[in-house]
């Protein structure tokens, strides 16, 4: 009875996304862009690809539309983020703090070794794609998770080796910080949140892109350290 | 078929969600139903993937092969994704939180013997 009202259900909602769709057509350019805009109006896409590279001086568009143009939604993302951190640790929150790792055999020597080997390889990669964010696919977020996933292996192989819970706050809500104080510092120095005081570098360098790369690294540790706590938070915890 | 072909992506987005909407509305193991909601994530992303595509577009990156900011799609969409995958990790984290707890407490992940799930 329930698999048939779910079934109707779904088929209302198909239908009415396919006659949604069917006015779509997928790949063409947006109908506005050939007649011309009226004076008052944008195409915010094309205007970013035209303007993007000379205005902020970053090859990565989408880099820069996420920490530049939008820079405060990434702002709002990163405090969700947090949030979602500090919610999950006082949801799994217990006072006994039992170890789930106390009843389970220790690793083979293999694979502590692995472990213990990757990890380092593992934030390294993790360090490049947010420190090349500004120039190739990646950045903060992306980065992060990848160093989030070098602490996800250390605890599957290694058990006993444990996250240090105040360097991780630490990291986090000093990475936090800065970023609202770069914000700062725009606002100070030329009237605007998050405005790119920095010097443009030439294109194509690491050294580019003014203060791109520095929020983005910002950005690769608050992420890394949070989601690594939220693992650490999930597996049990230590105390 | 020439419908199929033009609109396989939507098509592929949409099924996407409609499965995790399947999952989420009959499934009675919680950590299927979260399984559900991410599918669903998944569904919207690729959705607003598609819809900022330009055919015969490139990545929005300047390399040596991609000078022309013209050829590039849209950026905006993808910025966006960007923020919507981060949001769709906390949500998952959140509810698999509330999904061990619940274990905690009732000892079983079955909706059905959940009092006060029931539906």
């Amino acid at each position: 009875m329930r698999r048939l009202i779910s079934l109707l259900l779904l088929l209302i909602v198909a239908l009415g996304l396919a006659l949604c769709l069917s006015g779509a057509p997928f790949g063409a350019r947006g109908a506005d862009e050939g007649a011309g805009l009226a004076p008052d109006k944008v195409n915010f896409g094309r205007r970013y690809n035209e303007r993007g590279l000379e205005e902020n001086g970053a090859a990565n568009i989408v880099t820069s539309v996420v920490v530049n143009y939008r820079g405060f939604d990434t702002l709002g993302e990163v405090t969700v983020l947090f949030i979602a951190a500090v919610g999950l640790a006082a949801v799994l929150y217990t006072r006994t703090g039992k170890a789930a790792s106390a009843g389970a055999e220790p690793s083979s020597l293999v694979l502590f070794t692995g472990c213990r080997f990757l990890f380092p390889l593992i934030l390294l990669l993790g360090a490049y794609i947010f420190i090349h964010g500004h120039l190739t696919p990646g950045g903060g977020f992306q980065g992060g998770a990848v160093v989030a996933s070098g602490f996800l292996l250390i605890y599957l192989g290694c058990p006993d080796r444990k996250l240090s819970k105040a360097a991780v706050g630490a990291v986090e809500s000093l990475s936090g910080l800065a970023f609202v104080a770069v914000a700062l510092v725009g606002l100070t120095v030329g009237g605007s949140f998050l405005l790119n005081f920095l010097p443009k570098g030439t294109v194509y360098g690491l050294l580019s892109a003014g203060i791109i790369p520095l929020i983005y690294v910002l950005i690769g540790f608050k992420v890394g350290s949070e989601l690594g706590g939220i693992i650490d938070n999930l597996s049990g915890g230590s105390e | 078929m020439s419908f199929l072909s033009s609109y396989i992506h939507y098509v592929g987005c949409f099924s996407l969600i409609l499965i995790g909407l399947y999952v989420v509305l009959v499934k009675p193991n919680l950590i299927k139903v979260i399984i559900g909601i991410n599918l669903i994530d998944t569904g919207v992303n690729l959705f607003l993937i598609a819809v900022g595509y330009i055919r015969a577009g490139t990545a929005p990156i300047f390399s040596e092969a991609a000078l022309q900011a013209d050829k590039m799609v849209d950026p905006v969409p993808q910025a966006l994704v960007l923020t919507a995958i981060v949001i769709g990790v906390s949500v998952l984290a959140l509810a698999l939180a509330l999904a061990i707890r619940v274990y905690g407490h009732y000892g079983t992940l079955d909706l059905r013997r959940i009092k006060g799930l029931r539906w």
